[in-house]
């Protein structure tokens, strides 16, 4: 059996899975269920400073897109943070890591940006036993017009400087939560390991608008015919997590900074994925808000009997496996070459590979064969773009299959080199042109 | 639940009154609005679909579905009644099993095809219950068309005609119009007056005059209609009966199965209509299954389907067999009937001889078997009676037209049933009266102006 236990700056936990501070994590009730269910760890909702709560919306605060079968894709949301008061959630806090000594409890904080205010909350947080804190940088609605959460994550000074006071007055471990609503991940990262912190963790939700109601011409989720823009999260925004925590983890400023994955993990092999791409633990939320705290069950299982299946003995057998493969474009290698494959015994005769390739890709799918319905690649046109295995409902149906080295490319009537060359060093590139009046300049293939 | 009453012979009254309508209401349930969001999703929106190249009319499936996906069912609707104005009556009588949903490839992907026919329905009817209507009539042309026959083929003609701005005057010699819709599709497909409110929601397009009562044959001929109209469409169906050529077939308690249904669909109280405890019915097609059904919902004890040939030949479809067993309907196969058994000139069994196949042709193997019955229906095929087609070339006993639904008789188009390409199905009906009304309105156009108006021949004005 592989071992997924996890060790995550000095916080121990049974298994990766954490649950990312959002209502999940908003009181001991939810917290105390989903420890039943497994849950490695969590991140407590997060809190703000000692005085009167926050005040939430009362009417929906919630808004969604969602795939085939009503299947929930993407959410967003106009919550604030915690809206109980400070006391009665360090209380909570503190009862509930004794109940549950071998979880992970991080407490995630956001107050003004102000040395006084950290100063004032960093000892009673300490106060509760929690294993450590995460800055609530992130938040993008709400609390960011308050000059908190994205309004500090978008200023990578503010973030170090807050960083630091952090490590100054608490010896808990210090999580900074990035926001992604900036345009490069690196900065603000940069700035946190700067300011000391202990990990980054990343993505908080996106900025974003996810409807309008055609007859109230309201934004949705609609408080009395107004909406205002939320935070994006779910499964939609994966690839947007995924390529930060990357950008991160080969960053050579903030390589080996821990990172905390988070951003539509909703399976054991979004969770793997993100730790292959550098993440040492994993964050959920909207996964467990669509499906409830029993998916860590699969997540927990699914993980362990692939790293079996692969001989991965623990977690660090395989976390950052797939950092370097992560390269730019300029990179890769331009003599790799594929063609597509359609299984003809898989194929069940939809034609979508052939509109979409007949229609917006290279016309390389031809639609029949002796006058029958047939759906084949025809290989001196494909350009192995991936699009028709992208869009044919049939899983393996279709796939890409290199030439080897020596094998005509039927598209270009070149033989496949054995040779790796990417960009820079081809013919077409302006910075790789010879200068001009030398007459054995290569010229390109096409 | 009440008990059944147990009645020898051929008697009304077989079942506690509660049962005969739960007995008859619809077979599929309409989808709800959920079910069809459900269904729609599991379209893959397929390029030059096989479903739609299975529909005899063509409606683009594909785009209908993602039109109800996308909660506008009324754009669905028109999709469908585009290229079929009877899409509604099609959506429930249809063998999809053999149709659009034999071809969608989630049939061959998982054996469970995407329920077109019934998001069809869902689609239809959102649009009848709110009485959209999709067409609106182009300014008249004067021109006139006489149509027979008033069902779908003939309402289909109608309604492409009408678009187009003809004047339609439909003539049948029943005393409501439908046709096989009215007369013959089994009640549990088309309950609660369907086929009437089709037919208002198709005419409301206007210029179509329907004359019910009227026949042609006796009350007119083909000739008065050429010199009254433009043109002329036949969509007569087939009102012959073959015969079973078995002896005793004149016995009280031997009926044809089309006229048990005709006087089914017609009755106002089904506890009045007499069925007998034991019936058999001689036939393997839809009519003889639908016959089958509605005996034994009637309250029959035993009900016998006798082909004579295997399982694989029969006309309906597996689905339509597994719904007749399913309703405790015995399908025996491979025997041929030879003589009606009586007693006192009326039927008590029929005897039957086994059947084989030898170098392809069917031959009796000279023993017998009989099955004791009250009631015997024949469901062996209908004609065309040619007394119907004076003057027009028939193949094979039917109507002969070209691609456009032309006959041998310049002025005369006809389709559904009656025709030699007809394969006795309502959707086909639909496609060829359609097709007859485009090629009508393109032999009309040709003709530069209303020559019999101008030289003042018509007899209506
Ligand atoms: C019992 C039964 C069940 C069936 N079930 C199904 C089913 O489930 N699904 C399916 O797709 N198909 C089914 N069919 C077949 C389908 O009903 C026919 O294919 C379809 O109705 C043919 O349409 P039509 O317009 O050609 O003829 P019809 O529907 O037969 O209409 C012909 C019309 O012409 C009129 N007419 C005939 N002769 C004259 C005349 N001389 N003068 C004036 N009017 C005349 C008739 O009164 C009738 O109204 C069934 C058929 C039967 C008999
Ligand atoms: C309703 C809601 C409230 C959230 N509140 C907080 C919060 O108080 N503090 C915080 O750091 N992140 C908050 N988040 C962001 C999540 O912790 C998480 O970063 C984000 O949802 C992406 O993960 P996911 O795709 O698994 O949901 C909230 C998310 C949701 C949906
Ligand atoms: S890989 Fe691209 S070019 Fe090749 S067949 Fe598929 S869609 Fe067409
Ligand atoms: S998309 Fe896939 S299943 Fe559909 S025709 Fe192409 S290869 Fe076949
Ligand atoms: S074949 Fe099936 S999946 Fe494809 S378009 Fe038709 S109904 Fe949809």
């Amino acid at each position: 059996m592989a071992d997924i236990r996890s060790n995550f700056v000095g916080i121990k936990s049974p298994n990766p899975f954490w649950l990312a501070s959002a209502p999940p994590t908003d009181k001991a009730y939810n917290v105390e269920r989903a420890f039943k269910a497994g849950w490695g760890g969590v991140v407590w909702k997060t809190l703000g400073e000692e005085g009167p709560p926050i005040v939430n919306v009362n009417g929906p605060r919630y808004g969604a897109i969602w795939g085939a079968d009503r299947r929930l894709l993407g959410l967003n949301n106009i919550e604030l943070i915690t809206d109980r008061a400070l006391q009665i959630n360090l209380q909570e806090i503190k009862q509930v890591k004794l109940a549950w000594p071998d979880r992970a409890l991080v407490v995630s904080i956001m107050v003004p940006c102000e040395e006084e205010s950290w100063k004032a909350i960093l000892p009673v947080v300490e106060e509760t036993g929690a294993d450590g804190i995460e800055l609530n940088f992130g938040c993008p609605h709400g609390m960011s017009e308050r000059g908190m959460g994205s309004a500090v994550g978008q200023v990578p000074e503010y973030i170090e400087m807050v960083t630091r006071w952090c490590k100054q007055y608490t010896r808990m471990p210090v999580i900074v939560k990035l926001t992604p609503n900036i345009t490069d991940i690196r900065y603000p990262a940069r700035a946190a390991h700067r300011g000391g912190a202990d990990a980054v963790s990343l993505i908080n939700t996106i900025s974003s608008i996810v409807s309008v109601d055609l007859d109230s011409f309201s934004p949705e989720p609609s408080i009395n015919g107004k909406g205002s823009h939320g935070g994006y999260c779910g499964p939609a925004v994966k690839p947007i997590a995924l390529n930060m925590v990357a950008e991160i983890a080969r960053d050579p400023e903030t390589a080996g900074l821990p990172i905390s994955g988070i951003g539509g993990i909703t399976t054991w092999r979004d969770a793997a994925e993100f730790m292959a791409l550098g993440a040492g633990n994993v964050q959920v939320c909207t996964a467990a808000m669509t499906y409830g705290f029993k998916i860590v069950e699969e997540m927990i299982s699914g993980l362990s009997n692939w790293m079996d299946e692969k001989g991965h003995a623990d977690l660090d057998a395989f976390a950052g496996r797939a950092v370097r493969n992560v390269t730019d474009w300029q990179y890769l290698d331009l003599n790799y070459i594929a063609k597509a494959r359609i299984d003809q015994d898989l194929c069940i005769s939809c034609g979508r590979c052939h509109i979409a390739c007949e229609d917006t890709s290279h016309q390389a799918i031809m639609k029949e064969k002796d006058g029958k319905r047939h759906f084949e690649v025809m290989d001196d046109e494909c350009v192995g773009c991936n699009l028709c295995v992208n869009v044919c409902p049939v899983e393996d149906c279709i796939t890409m299959v290199p030439l080897e080295p020596g094998m005509l490319d039927e598209r270009t009537g070149r033989i496949v080199e054995d040779r790796y060359a990417n960009w820079t060093m081809h013919p077409n590139n302006p910075s790789t042109r010879p200068t001009p009046g030398d007459v054995s300049v290569v010229e390109p293939a096409e | 639940m009440s008990q059944p009453v147990v009645k020898p012979g051929i008697a009304a009254g077989r079942l506690a009154p509660d049962r005969y309508r739960e007995n008859f209401s619809d077979l599929h349930a309409p989808l709800d609005r959920h079910e069809a969001l459900v269904e729609a999703d599991r379209c893959y929106f397929c390029f030059d679909a096989p479903c739609m190249n299975a529909c005899p009319t063509e409606i683009d499936i594909p785009l209908f579905i993602r039109e109800i996906s996308t909660g506008n069912p009324l754009g669905a609707a028109e999709t469908i009644f585009e290229q079929n104005i009877l899409g509604g009556m099609c959506a429930r009588v249809c063998p999809t099993e053999e149709l659009c949903e034999e071809a969608c490839v989630r049939e061959a992907a998982e054996g469970k095809p995407v329920r077109i026919g019934l998001l069809q329905r869902y689609a239809t009817d959102a649009a009848m219950d709110a009485n959209a209507q999709f067409f609106t009539r182009a300014p008249r042309t004067g021109r006139r068309i006489a149509v027979v026959g008033a069902g779908p083929a003939g309402l289909a003609c109608a309604h492409g005609l009408a678009v187009h701005g003809h004047d339609v005057t439909i003539f049948d010699g029943r005393p409501k119009a439908g046709g096989l819709n009215e007369y013959g599709i089994a009640s549990y497909k088309s309950p609660d007056g369907f086929a009437q409110a089709e037919i208002d929601y198709v005419t409301a397009i206007g210029g179509i005059a329907i004359e019910l009562g009227q026949m042609l044959g006796r009350d007119f001929t083909l000739s008065d209609l050429e010199a009254r109209f433009d043109a002329v469409f036949l969509g007569i169906g087939l009102s012959g009966v073959n015969a079973l050529r078995a002896e005793g077939e004149e016995a009280s308690g031997v009926e044809d199965a089309v006229d048990f249904i005709a006087e089914l669909r017609q009755a106002n109280d089904l506890s009045l209509l007499p069925i007998g405890q034991r019936v058999v019915v001689i036939g393997g097609g839809m009519t003889a299954i639908d016959a089958a059904i509605q005996a034994k919902l009637l309250g029959a004890e035993e009900v016998t389907i006798c082909y004579r040939r295997g399982k694989g030949e029969m006309n309906a479809s597996d689905w339509e067999q597994d719904l007749a067993t399913s309703r405790g309907v015995v399908i025996r196969h491979w025997l041929a009937p030879l003589r009606v058994l009586t007693e006192d000139g009326r039927v008590s069994g029929i005897e039957l001889e086994y059947t084989q196949l030898v170098d392809g042709r069917l031959q009796g193997m000279g023993h017998t078997t009989s099955i004791p019955a009250d009631q015997i229906f024949k469901a062996i095929g209908q004609t065309l009676e040619p007394r119907h087609a004076e003057g027009l070339t028939l193949i094979g006993g039917r109507i002969e037209i070209d691609a456009e639904g032309r006959t041998s008789r310049p002025g005369i188009w006809a389709g559904g049933d009656c025709v030699a390409t007809g394969d006795d199905l309502t959707v086909t009906a639909v496609a060829q009266g359609r097709d007859a009304a485009q090629s009508i309105h393109l032999a009309l156009a040709a003709r530069s102006a209303p020559a019999r108006a101008q030289a003042g021949e018509r007899i209506h004005g």
